[in-house]
């Protein structure tokens, strides 16, 4: 049963074949099976979502209208705050902490009878390509348990892999949602910025942030776009405008005459053979579908790594001030002698990570006087061009397309002493964030040389995430028939305890 | 030998400038839906936002906007097309964030100017100031110290932290330096503040109460020796807490540079704190080594493009300017400047005005609350408007001019009122302090003081009326002052055969 | 020449309220100085009438009407406390002064 699609669920569910419980608890079956070794969650709320499943169960069985995902069971990136559940963002920092509100991402999720089943792992503040840089331990990824399961958001796609919940959230501020999703062979979508709302999601860099739906197929994650996303007054961000028909989009089946864009600048050197052989099958993929693949050039596409790794540290140094000690969170150092500022400065040292406090670090220099210009805010230009770029391809194309990541997933601790090999992870989802457009990545093949997931990535113009649903359910469609089975279903047994 | 403050300026010339925050008295907060009532219980006013929760997010007050605006345009100011907010990053426990939510190289308002009216040795003098800009941020927490020595924070063994406050529309008002001020410096900077806070208080979008803080003036003070055309290192000062205040800061800010300069010392670029009690200013941060703030937009909010119809919507109903209101009461009232300068410096127009709404002769109403409140007030420390209602002293008035009380008489009414004897009816009732009236019982008051000085009786009755005042004053005697003193003159001139 | 000082580290670590043993400052002066030779690239990319973009999606005035909402109980606000003196939060000593 938990083998299924989140889709497959919502339908034995309305037909009354298993009710959310019993969902609930073969997952929880599964988590207490696999997790071990997965190290997917942080934290199990067993007895809020069996108050939940429950619920929906007695809803279903008086027969209210329920929402088609009321009772199917999801897994929750641990940035997002859900009230009195621990909320850690991977950081030491906040050990303990139970927010005294829901996230807005929550709210929805609550209404619509989603079964939240628990917190999951995550690089500390979203920081990360990998879920190394958890304070809580590393995540493995279900492919293989050596290799990492991506990052930020690690533990929702190998939670998704590892079939210990059909539905996840991520957030994305480079890459987080659609990296993992990559290496895990799963699907994973940045929203357009603001279709989905911030509120109640712990902040890395406010303008770059976008939660967004995680799932095994193309349709489950529409669904779930549909659930979260919607205009938020809480989120001064929020686009006011109704949420697009993503399922719709997903079930369309159809881009004949689609102009589809390939991004020259993300593609060629130091790029994995297996990974361009794979991307390069599911654009004949498309072509036999009836779209017209072209090529397009994004010069500017070659600085966004730089600005964003000097945007996103800006915002976040300030963001991450308020971890301080003072009103929530860690204490260190308190001894009744030592003042205020000097706790402070204790515990930012041992509640925060490397990868944090480096990044803290980058970004109070890139904001401090005399710098802020060369910069800071030479980035923010590069933004405009690269913002640029795009408007002038989707004047050409529909949608564009690229692989998801330069490789397949790595070795854990191979690239934790090399913070710039690491950043390089990010260089095709990284433009998506600088321009706030949608993007989607789906799984398109095993690397012949590592049999490991490709991703591959559909970008579409801001606010037309319909758009990459209508190509992503065709392009899943496409190669889920050429390969007789959904890739997910090739995913190696995990040992059971 | 310490100089003084005359002394100081005869070597030094000093240059004003001032920074004046205005708490907003909008509803809710400046980001977030909290109520802002003064002397809530701690943090009974907090939410995510204000508490800087992770995953919170501001949304601007549209009321607040609306009000820096109206400020803005009623100083003169020009209304920025294009407005942002950004953050000013620094760590302090009372600011939930760390960093400030505020406005740094685009403010809402820019460019205006207030003029201000002093009296000097030359009679009155119109200084200009000129504005800088006017932008909005937030408030920060209340921090109450705790141990050591008594609530300041040297010593303190503990902090107790109370949220209320944060978040909280602030509009700080920055001038430009103050030209051409010299020795009137103190006197510039108080009619300042008293301007901007009656121009605050008539747009109604603050309390503009000095002592509870929701109007706090920072006077950026320097000094330079006369002639020199250089610039001094400036200082700061902080917690001035009534118009009374922003002068003596001044003041004895200058006295303080000059004897620093005088002994060679130099002048430390620093944040000092005025003390109420002994009217001087001690130093607080030093900012030598200057907090880089790193200001950046805020990635949170949107930029503010106020609509040109919109903001001449607001400048068309922007209400009459308190310097056109006091020249039309003066008109009405017929005082003359001294008198009129006199109520604006004791704070008092408003409640004169009021006094006169309820009937009152306006030179009666000033007189008495210049005056006899005034004397009391100073006595108990406190405010006039404290001890007496506008309606009372109206009723006191006409009490006296329909002869049922006596100046002094009138006198123990309002001692009896502040004394909390009750209304001006019910202290007369008390302490029975009519008028005496009945012509009888003065008849026999002065018939008694006939009979007692038969010499000045006689003395009158050949013609001589200036002696009636000893046989006046032994009537008003006897009559324990309650009489008519004119009343008293009729009678026994009448009775003398002089009537 | 390295792009940035130990000792500029140091400060940058002093503004954003991090201690840290001269080991760190040490390895993070050598990671911060190949970091900032790679985004250093950004500079002199964007010509001056390039105008910077702080929101990707441009929108303007959003406001909310100025309404009171409830806020949260003291409790629920001092919920995560580290340290509490009833209906305050409690923090160690405060040393200088905004």
């Amino acid at each position: 049963m938990i083998h299924q699609s989140a889709a497959q669920m919502s339908a034995d569910l309305a037909a009354g074949s298993v009710t959310a419980v019993e969902l609930a608890n073969a997952h929880f079956d599964r988590i207490a099976a696999v997790d071990g070794d997965v190290h997917a969650f942080l934290h199990i709320d067993r007895e809020g979502a069996l108050a939940q499943a429950s619920a929906v169960d007695a809803s279903r069985k008086a027969g209210e209208k329920v929402h088609p995902l009321a009772g199917v069971p999801l897994a929750l990136k641990d940035v997002l705050t859900q009230k009195g559940v621990p909320t850690t963002c991977g950081s030491k920092m906040l050990e303990g902490w139970r927010p005294p509100y829901d996230s807005t991402v929550v709210t929805n999720l609550k209404k619509a009878g989603v079964v939240i089943l628990g917190k999951t792992n995550m690089d500390e503040f979203a920081m990360g390509s990998s879920t190394e840089n958890s304070a809580y331990g590393a995540t493995r990824n279900p492919w293989d348990l050596s290799r990492i399961p991506g990052g930020s958001g690690g533990g929702s796609s190998a939670a998704l892999a590892a079939f210990e919940a059909p539905l996840a959230i991520g957030t994305d501020t480079g890459g987080s949602i659609r990296q993992p999703a990559a290496v895990t062979g799963t699907v994973g979508v940045k929203p357009t910025y603001g279709a989905v709302s911030r509120y109640g999601l712990v902040a890395f860099s406010s303008s770059l942030d976008q939660a967004g739906p995680c799932a095994r197929t193309v349709l489950d994650t529409a669904m779930l776009h549909e659930v979260i996303a919607g205009y938020d007054p809480k989120d001064s961000t929020s686009i006011n405008a109704p949420v697009g028909k993503m399922v719709d989009a997903a079930k369309k089946l159809d881009i004949k005459g689609m102009k589809i864009g390939v991004v020259k600048e993300l593609s060629g050197d130091g790029y994995q053979a297996g990974v361009l052989t794979r991307f390069n099958e599911a654009l004949e993929a498309l072509v036999s579908a009836g779209a017209e693949i072209v090529e397009v050039s994004t010069p500017s596409f070659e600085y966004a790594l730089a600005a964003y790794y000097l945007i996103a540290p800006s915002e976040a140094s300030s963001n991450l001030a308020r971890f301080d000690s003072m009103r929530y969170g860690i204490r260190v150092g308190d001894d009744g002698s030592r003042s205020a500022e000097e706790v402070m400065n204790m515990t930012r040292e041992v509640g925060f990570g490397r990868e944090v406090k480096r990044r803290i670090i980058l970004g109070t220099y890139a904001l401090s006087s005399g710098y802020y210009d060369a910069y800071y805010g030479s980035a923010q230009k590069v933004r405009t061009l690269i913002k640029r770029d795009y408007e002038a391809a989707f004047a050409k194309v529909d949608v564009l397309v690229s692989p998801t990541c330069p490789t397949t997933a790595f070795k854990i601790g191979e690239k934790s002493d090399d913070p710039v090999a690491m950043y390089l992870n990010d260089v095709c989802t990284i433009p998506v964030n600088l321009a706030g457009i949608g993007s989607m990545s789906l799984p398109c093949g095993l690397a012949p040389e590592d049999g490991l997931p490709v991703g591959f990535q559909i970008m579409s113009p801001a606010m037309k995430d319909e758009l990459m649903y209508q190509v992503g359910g065709t392009l899943e469609a496409a190669l889920e028939s050429s390969w007789s089975k959904p890739l997910y279903a090739s995913a190696p047994e995990l040992a059971v305890k | 030998m310490a100089l003084n403050y005359d002394q100081a300026l005869e070597k030094y010339e000093p240059t004003l400038g001032l920074e004046v925050h205005v708490e907003l008295n909008t509803l809710s907060k400046m980001f977030c839906g909290c109520a802002t009532d003064f002397g809530a219980s701690p943090n009974t006013q907090t939410c995510p936002v204000c508490l800087g929760l992770p995953g919170s997010l501001p949304v601007v007050n549209a009321k607040a906007v609306e009000s820096s605006i109206r400020i803005g345009l009623a100083l003169n100011c020009s209304i920025t097309p294009f407005s942002r907010f950004a953050r000013k990053n620094y760590f302090y426990p009372d600011m939930p964030k760390n960093f400030q939510t505020s406005q740094y190289d685009e403010p809402i308002c820019v460019n205006g100017y207030l003029d201000v009216t002093i009296e000097t040795e030359e009679g009155p003098k119109v200084y200009r100031v000129d504005i800088e800009r006017v932008h909005m941020e937030e408030d920060t927490g209340k921090s109450l110290h705790v141990g050591g020595a008594t609530g300041r924070i040297h010593g303190a063994e503990h902090s107790l932290l109370d949220y209320n406050r944060a978040g909280i529309p602030l509009v700080e008002i920055v001038t430009r330096i103050i030209p051409g001020t010299d020795k009137y410096a103190p006197e510039v900077a108080r009619a300042y503040v008293a301007e901007l806070r009656d121009i605050l208080r008539s747009l109604g979008v603050s309390d503009v109460k000095m002592e509870q803080g929701s109007l706090r003036c920072d006077a950026n003070v320097s000094i330079s020796p006369r002639n020199s055309g250089v610039l001094g290192t400036r200082s700061e000062t902080k917690n001035v807490n009534s118009l009374r205040s922003v002068e003596r800061a001044v003041r004895g800010e200058i006295i303080r540079q000059a004897n620093r300069l005088e002994a060679g010392e130099r002048i430390v670029q620093e944040t000092r704190h005025f003390q109420e009690e002994s009217g001087e200013t001690r130093s607080g941060r030093s900012k030598e080594t200057a907090e880089d703030y790193r200001y950046f937009p805020e990635p949170d909010l949107l930029p503010i493009v106020a609509d040109p119809a919109w903001v001449e919507e607001l400048r068309a109903a922007l209400p009459e300017k308190p310097s056109i209101r006091r020249k039309k009461l003066q008109e009405a009232w017929g005082v003359p400047d001294k008198e009129m300068a006199a109520m604006v410096n004791a704070e008092l127009l408003d409640t004169v005005e009021e006094t006169v709404a309820l009937g009152a002769e306006p030179t009666k109403a000033r007189s008495w609350w210049l005056g006899e409140v005034s004397r009391l007030a100073n006595e108990k420390s406190v405010a006039p408007t404290s001890l007496i209602q506008p309606s009372e002293i109206a009723e006191i008035i006409s009490l006296i001019a329909s002869g049922e009380l006596t100046d002094k008489l009138a006198r123990q009414v309002v001692e009896g009122v502040i004394n909390g004897e009750g209304n001006p009816r019910m202290v007369i009732e008390k302490r029975g302090l009519k008028v005496v009236s009945d012509d009888s019982a003065l008849m026999a008051a002065i018939e008694a003081a006939i009979a007692s000085q038969p010499d000045t009786a006689e003395r009158i009755r050949g013609g001589n009326i200036p002696a009636a005042g000893a046989l006046i004053g032994a009537v008003m005697k006897a009559t324990g002052g309650q009489a008519d003193a004119a009343k008293v003159r009729e009678l026994l001139l009448k009775h003398l055969g002089q009537g | 020449m390295a792009a940035i000082s130990r000792d500029e580290v140091a400060h940058l670590a002093r503004l954003a309220r991090i201690e840290m043993t001269d080991a760190e400052l040490d390895h993070l002066a050598s990671e911060m100085d190949l970091i900032l030779e790679s985004v250093s690239r950004v500079q002199g990319v964007a010509g001056a009438d390039i105008p910077p973009t702080s929101h990707a999606i441009a929108m303007q005035n959003v406001m909310r009407p100025d309404a009171v909402v409830p806020s949260l109980t003291p409790e629920e606000s001092l919920s995560g406390a580290p340290a509490r003196e009833e209906d305050r939060f409690k923090v160690p000593q405060i040393l200088g002064e905004e």
